[in-house]
């Protein structure tokens, strides 16, 4: 019996050692310095980064690597304000490409968790055997560096002086700008109904815009309202046009009878600056076969735009709206530094659609 | 003159001592009023029919000792012992609001009389002008309304005659008499052809408000872009951005410039600046480009790389 207690408490410890040992990394980092396959690297690798452990998963890379600390977490976790540093490793699918005895090439699919959403960082790694282990080969990032210089800017800027509130009845004030809404199309997609078009700030003012829309029934009666939310650059610059979406999830066409759309302006204070070149753009498959709109984004102004996203309007052949899609963009721009994007098309879009056009959000952490 | 019964007013007189807030007198005052013509008939109070606000007067009253004055107004009432047998004056400010007024006065009966009290002179403009913003040569684009107002704001229903006087930045002003219906007028006008500043004041006797619409320029028109080298790239450059009256489109007013080469279509949205929208773009061999302003689209040219 005594005995018997005292081998229960035995294994009873070495369990929990084991369990503890587990849940702290130490398989992932048994994983990391055994990694007898190419796969098991990389994943080990991921494992580190997903963990914030970047010195650890600096130290796993094969020497070969032509970088350095500073760069390597730069790389994967970003700088200067950008989406990326916000967000975190949330998974990884891995998947070889190629192998032989001493290299191999393995796919990696990052998912980022951000506020706005998940992200795709997609990257096919060099993985090089030492001996038994197998180690990626970090690309070295090329950060592009601007020249010093002085960029001038002296773009417009709006501030706004409201009314005095103890003033008469009557008494003069500032109207709302005011926006036209340009185009509108209802469409049916696999498990909702979709509100998009343009919409068009007609005034001589910029406006920070709403677009609102209410599904009715045969009656008049309303099904939903939803609002536009991120599918739409709320901040338009006098005569600026932006598409929007709406979302309407659950819901069938064959209900809805009739669409209210409501567009709300505000007058607010607004800057002209900074003004973002998008260029390059161009329909292609990206490197899970999935269609994309890609290109580079240029930041034209002297000063770095934290957060950028992308909004996209696609048209059929006879110009109406048939899709707008998004996306962020997880690095920072940097004036006249391209950045390179891509948002994803429906493949039943992209077979129909004949000309698009892109406009960009950008959010920059100091006051504009 | 109307009297009351005796049981009424015995009510009224033991009770009224201890009456010591406003909505106690108040629901007596209303109490008097409603009751009075069934009860009693005018005969005794004669103010005259109609009074202007604001306005002393006194009312002739009839015999001897004293008795206690109710005044109720459209929007307060005022109670107060007076003395018979010379005049009730009647303070300027206890007729300050426009409406129908009734004099109760009771000693040991009540007698009661009703006047209008109508508004005084214009001597206040609540003047109202939408938009604040217009685009040039807009049919019936302005409206102008005017409430007059006395000096203690009521509104004064008597006819009178507004003049709304437009002034523009440049050009001669012109002005258009409006009468009022029911104390209002209205006005509805086009924006000229050039933009800028236009006064519109509106004037009753020697009372005046001024508001201010800014006409600003309406849709771009003939936009027309041009190429010219610029180092290593191609500046796109607009000729000055004007609507079709010739008025410059304001700074900030965005332009959208679109190329099109073998690298794909590259956008810029540039706001104008000093008059013109600019920027610079890198452009791969033959290209096409088009700009446009909102829904205006311009001119199209063909470049060739770096020109």
């Amino acid at each position: 019996m005594k005995w018997g207690l005292a081998l229960f408490l035995t294994i009873a410890t070495l369990v929990l050692v084991a369990i503890a040992w587990f849940q702290s990394g130490g398989m992932k980092q048994h994983a990391m310095f055994s990694a007898t396959t190419p796969e098991a690297a990389v994943q080990a690798l991921m494992s580190d980064i997903q963990s914030h452990n970047y010195q650890r998963a600096f130290a796993s890379l094969d020497p070969a690597s032509d970088t350095d600390l500073p760069s390597f977490i730069r790389d994967v976790a970003g700088s200067d304000g950008s989406l990326r540093t916000y967000a975190s490793l949330q998974s990884a699918d891995v998947s070889p490409l190629h192998a032989n005895q001493d290299e191999a090439v393995v796919r990696v699919r990052m998912n980022w968790s951000s506020a706005v959403g998940s992200l795709d960082d997609v990257r096919d790694l060099r993985v090089r055997r030492e001996g038994s282990v197998w180690r990626v080969v970090w690309p070295k990032p090329a950060f592009p560096a601007v020249p010093p210089q002085v960029v001038s800017v002296n773009y417009l800027r709006w501030e706004v002086i409201g009314r005095n509130t103890s003033q008469a009845w009557g008494s003069q004030d500032v109207d709302s700008p005011k926006v036209r809404i340009t185009s509108m199309n209802a469409i049916s997609r696999p498990g909702r109904v979709v509100i998009l078009g343009e919409v068009e700030n007609e005034d001589t003012i910029p406006a920070y815009l709403n677009v609102n829309a209410t599904l009715l029934k045969a009656d008049g009666s309303p099904i939903e309202e939803e609002g536009s939310f991120d599918m739409i650059s709320h901040v338009l610059l006098p005569k600026q046009v932006s598409p929007y979406r709406i979302d309407f999830p659950g819901i069938r066409m064959e209900d809805v009878k009739s669409v209210r759309m409501d567009a709300r302006a505000l007058l607010v204070p607004a800057s002209a600056d900074p003004v973002i070149a998008i260029t390059d753009q161009a329909v292609s498959k990206d490197g899970l076969n999935r269609n994309v709109l890609k290109g580079d984004l240029i930041n034209q102004s002297g000063r770095p735009v934290n957060i950028a996203q992308v909004l996209a309007a696609y048209y059929d052949d006879s110009g109406k709206v048939i899709w707008v899609s998004d996306g962020y963009v997880d690095q920072a721009l940097m004036p006249q530094v391209p950045v390179p994007f891509a948002v994803d098309i429906p493949n039943d879009i992209a077979q129909r659609l004949k000309n698009y056009r892109v406009i960009v959000n950008h959010y920059s952490r100091t006051s504009s | 003159m109307m009297r009351v019964t005796t049981m009424f007013l015995i009510m009224t007189r033991t009770r009224s001592g201890s009456f010591y807030g406003r909505a106690r007198l108040l629901a007596v005052a209303a109490l008097c009023f409603c009751f009075l013509p069934i009860f009693a008939s005018a005969a005794d109070l004669h103010p005259p029919a109609t009074v202007e606000a604001g306005q002393a007067f006194s009312i002739p009253v009839q015999g001897s000792g004293e008795a206690t004055f109710y005044l109720v107004g459209p929007d307060h009432i005022v109670k107060r012992t007076v003395k018979l047998g010379g005049d009730l004056e009647i303070q300027s400010g206890e007729v300050s609001s426009a409406g129908r007024y009734q004099a109760i006065l009771c000693d040991s009966s009540c007698t009661f009389a009703s006047f209008q009290v109508n508004a005084a002179q214009p001597a206040h403009l609540s003047f109202f002008l939408h938009p604040s913003r217009v685009p040039v040569s807009t049919p019936n684009s302005i409206d102008a309304t005017a409430f007059v107002f006395d000096r203690y704001f009521n509104l004064v229903l008597t006819p009178a005659v507004v003049d709304f006087r437009i002034t523009p930045a440049s050009g001669a002003g012109f002005s258009q008499r409006v009468p009022t219906h029911h104390g209002v007028a209205w006005m509805r006008t086009s924006s000229t052809a050039h933009e800028g500043r236009v006064q519109v004041t509106a004037v009753v006797g020697s009372v005046e408000e001024a508001r201010v619409v800014q006409q600003v320029a309406a849709e771009a028109c003939r936009l027309n872009v041009r190429a010219v080298p610029s180092g290593k790239m191609i500046a796109l450059e607009t000729d000055p951005v004007r609507d079709c009256s010739g008025n410059a489109l304001p700074d900030g007013t965005v332009v959208s410039f679109t190329t099109i080469d073998s690298a794909g279509k590259s956008t810029v949205d540039t706001p104008i600046k000093k008059g013109i929208a600019r920027t610079e773009i890198s452009v791969h061999g033959r290209a096409h480009v088009s700009v446009a302003c909102g829904v205006i689209e311009g001119n199209e040219i063909a470049v060739n790389g770096r020109l």
